[in-house]
């Protein structure tokens, strides 16, 4: 964890993640869901936030040099950032198609690699949004809006 | 049903979870493609797959995944058994194929976590 803010119950935090790390694949995803766990937020907007980072994670695990998954709250949103130094994006658009994937046999071997992280990231956020330079890396940010008591 | 009526029923082997038997499960989603079980499984469900690695099992802890059900005969890498036993998801393995241990948990009342594609957003919002 690179740095952790805390007051009256909000929330911030950093996790490096490593390019090729597959052994790790998982792993930051299942730390902020525990920490949100402790932090006691809906069981649903845990679960939700924690496939966005499961994604995000494998993302830059499959494709990037190395990158940096943010979550943090305030009252009423979590929002997750994933920012990475990699090959970027081409044509975003098609990445976002369900289906559509660039992964290489190592990825697909592990189960990965089906064509749907993106989609899946957007599917589970309530505000999504996606910027890539080609060459230099990508950075997404999924806002999930907090409802309590459900 | 729970976890010790499915045991009996695919005549499978815990690997991890025996004192967690008593579980109640009523969905399960089959499949060997992480990334549709990221997508489409919904917390308390069965995991029904081929895949063993460590993945598959920090997967089943992102969704709340009730156990994962490994087919085919195959066993987990120690790692995914370690990993199991630290985030406590009862892992068990039966020589039934796919098909046939998502057949015979159908018969028996088990149905899928979701039936169609476009029907799993909602459920996971809940």
């Amino acid at each position: 964890m690179l740095n952790l803010a805390e007051s009256k119950g909000q929330f911030e935090a950093g996790f490096p993640v490593k390019g090729g790390g597959f052994t790790d694949a998982g792993l930051v995803s299942g730390r902020i869901k525990t920490v949100l766990r402790e932090k006691a937020l809906p069981e649903n907007i845990i679960r939700r936030a924690a496939i966005v980072i499961f994604e995000a994670e494998i993302n830059i695990i499959s494709y990037a040099e190395k990158g940096i998954i943010s979550c943090s709250t305030t009252p009423d949103l979590l929002i997750i950032e994933a920012i990475d130094e990699g090959p970027g994006i081409v044509d975003i658009e098609l990445a976002l198609q369900e289906g559509y994937s660039t992964a290489d046999d190592i990825i697909r071997e592990l189960g990965f690699g089906a064509g749907m992280g993106l989609s899946n990231i957007k599917r589970y956020s309530d505000e999504f949004e996606i910027s890539s330079e080609v060459g230099k890396g990508t950075r997404l940010k999924s806002i999930i809006k907090i409802t309590w008591g459900i | 049903m729970t976890l010790a009526e499915i045991k009996k029923l695919l005549d499978a082997d815990v690997i991890v979870g025996e004192d967690h038997l008593n579980i109640e499960v009523e969905t399960a989603f089959g499949a060997d493609l992480m990334s549709d079980v990221l997508a489409f499984a919904t917390h308390g469900c069965l995991l029904i797959t081929g895949l063993t690695n460590p993945q598959c099992v920090r997967i089943a802890y992102t969704l709340d995944i009730a156990a994962i059900i490994l087919v085919r005969g195959k066993r987990p890498s120690d790692q995914a058994v370690q990993l199991a036993r630290e985030l406590g998801i009862p892992v068990l393995v039966t020589e039934y194929i796919l098909f046939e241990a998502c057949g015979k948990l159908y018969q028996n009342g088990i149905v899928g976590c979701i039936r169609k594609v476009g029907e799993d957003v909602e459920s996971c919002r809940k």
